[in-house]
């Protein structure tokens, strides 16, 4: 039983098909990165994936005790947030609010993971400053911090290096990939920058209105459909 | 000096002033606290479409004849509230044109409807108190009085309570969501709250200042403070504040309670945006 199971998926609008026949799994401790053109159905993929929207047809379902509300999620940066006034750890804490249930406050236990992931994403020095005034790769260090406070298991990121300059780029990737060698969790990763999801991911997914290859990253190299890919002026 | 507070102290031995403070002291700490929400999420407008609306429904009341007009004020916005928020994103209009369209519309009928149908010699003049609430806060029956309270306390009970979701669902609404978060149950409730809010603020400012009352606190305090909670309790004090001196002044000065409040919390709002630069 994979902790992720995607079978016979098909996405889209009301009239569109936009990608067709998704078929994978996603194991314990795999590296899955995405990839594919623009508008080639990743980030709805994704949003399936996390219930956000419905698929038109086929199933999505998750094992190994992994609970649909359990994935930790790092959307791309919206409009709200750039100026929001709020500080690092208000925003890591929040990640743990489907701990809470009905309980309206945080107890001492979430407070407690929160500094840990914090620590974990080097950040905890940040804690009391307002997220506005971080830097780019800062603020996606405190976002990931929050989805680990979610999850323990899988992480869904959605082009996490967009708009950061090469520096903070390559320091983030090494820390997602530290997250998945050192402390096991599952990575799925959306991305446009080919060379560096070959370079980390275990699994390449790549997506153009049918999945054009899935499978482990070495055989996607074999295969030669990076090249086409590349040839597209698009990712490298 | 001497003077004024004398003058004020003369004043406050009136019930009708008293209960003016403790109601405009409720309506402000409500009115502030979501402000907060509304201006990060983008809805300021939505306040100021709902306020209009409450005018509409407020006409179509006085013509009825209704004594108790909150009865029927109350629903309609919230049924408006709940339109505008949860339909939102789906709907065809898009969110903007379907807030002007619903509060000028409202406006239009309201004033029709006042102008046809008017009972008293002095529509103008009924029409303006409506807008700016140039008395109705100083003419509060015990029954509004009582009513004010139930609903503040709901309100800063709900506040309370749901306060760190309403943090997540304002910071990141696909984020709550994903992780099992029913984020569109809480826009609604927000949307909700924040029609209760309008229609208790009417009383204190009239339809057309409510925006005011909701977005100004919470504009000011973000000049200065960083965190969520702080913004939170700086915009409920000056929000608190400038109420209470906004009513004695215009005790004092005898000029109309709303715009008074209004221009108070203006002030408070250019003050913190000079500090603010200043800081900077």
């Amino acid at each position: 039983m994979a902790l992720l199971t995607v079978q016979n998926v098909t996405l889209g609008y009301e009239n569109t098909t936009v990608v067709e026949g998704l078929d994978f799994e996603v194991n314990s401790g795999d590296y899955l990165c995405i990839v594919g053109e623009n508008g080639s159905g990743k980030t709805t993929l994704m949003k399936t994936i996390l219930h956000l929207r419905p698929a038109l047809s086929g199933k999505i379902f998750t094992g190994e005790g992994l609970k649909r509300n359990e994935i930790g999620y790092l959307p791309q940066q919206t409009e709200v947030q750039r100026d929001f006034p709020a500080s690092v750890f208000e925003i890591v804490l929040s990640g743990c609010l489907n701990k809470c249930g009905l309980r309206p406050f945080y107890n001492k236990k979430e407070k407690a993971l929160a500094r840990e992931n914090m620590e974990k994403m080097g950040i905890e020095h940040l804690s009391g400053r307002c997220y506005r005034e971080l830097s780019g790769g800062q603020q996606q260090r405190v976002l990931l911090a929050r989805a680990l406070c979610a999850t323990s298991k899988m992480l869904l990121l959605d082009e996490p290096v967009a708009g950061l300059d090469p520096k903070a780029t390559s320091e983030l990737y090494e820390q997602i990939d530290k997250l998945n060698k050192e402390y096991g969790i599952t990575v799925i990763m959306i991305s446009h920058d080919i060379s560096a999801a070959v370079k980390y991911a275990s699994h390449i997914l790549h997506v153009s209105h049918k999945p054009l290859f899935f499978g482990k990253t070495e055989d996607y190299l074999k295969s030669g459909i990076r090249q086409e890919f590349s040839q597209g002026g698009e990712g490298v | 000096m001497i003077e004024i507070f004398d003058k004020l102290e003369a004043y406050l031995r009136f019930d009708f002033v008293r209960n003016a403070l403790i109601v405009g002291v409720l309506i402000a700490l409500c009115s502030s606290l979501l402000g907060v929400t509304l201006v990060l999420k983008r809805f300021s407008f939505i306040g100021d479409g709902l306020s209009h609306v409450a005018f509409g429904a407020m006409s179509v009341a006085a013509v009825v004849g209704l004594t108790e007009q909150m009865a029927l004020v109350l629903p309609v916005t919230v049924a408006c509230a709940i339109i505008l928020l949860a339909g939102g994103q789906r709907s065809k209009l898009k969110g903007d044109a379907a807030i002007a369209m619903i509060s000028v519309g409202a406006l239009a009928v309201g004033y029709l409807l006042q102008n046809v149908f008017s009972t008293s010699a002095n529509v103008s003049g009924d029409v303006c108190s409506t807008l700016f609430g140039s008395t109705s806060i100083l003419t509060l029956s015990k029954g509004d009085v009582w009513t004010c309270l139930i609903l503040s306390a709901l309100v800063l009970a709900v506040f309370v309570v749901f306060y760190n979701k309403i943090f997540a669902v304002t910071f990141d609404e696909s984020f709550s969501q994903a992780t099992g978060i029913r984020a569109k149950a809480y826009n609604l409730m927000i949307a909700v709250v924040i029609a209760v809010i309008i229609v208790l603020a009417m009383n204190l400012v009239g339809s057309l200042l409510v925006s005011a009352l909701i977005i100004f606190p919470a504009l000011s305090a973000m000049r200065l403070f960083k965190s969520f909670r702080g913004v939170v309790i700086c915009s409920a004090i000056i929000s608190v504040v400038c109420a209470l001196v906004g009513i004695l002044i215009s005790i004092v000065a005898s000029t109309p309670v709303g715009s008074t409040v209004v221009v108070t919390d203006l002030v408070v709002f250019a003050v913190f945006s000079i500090i603010g630069s200043i800081k900077r």
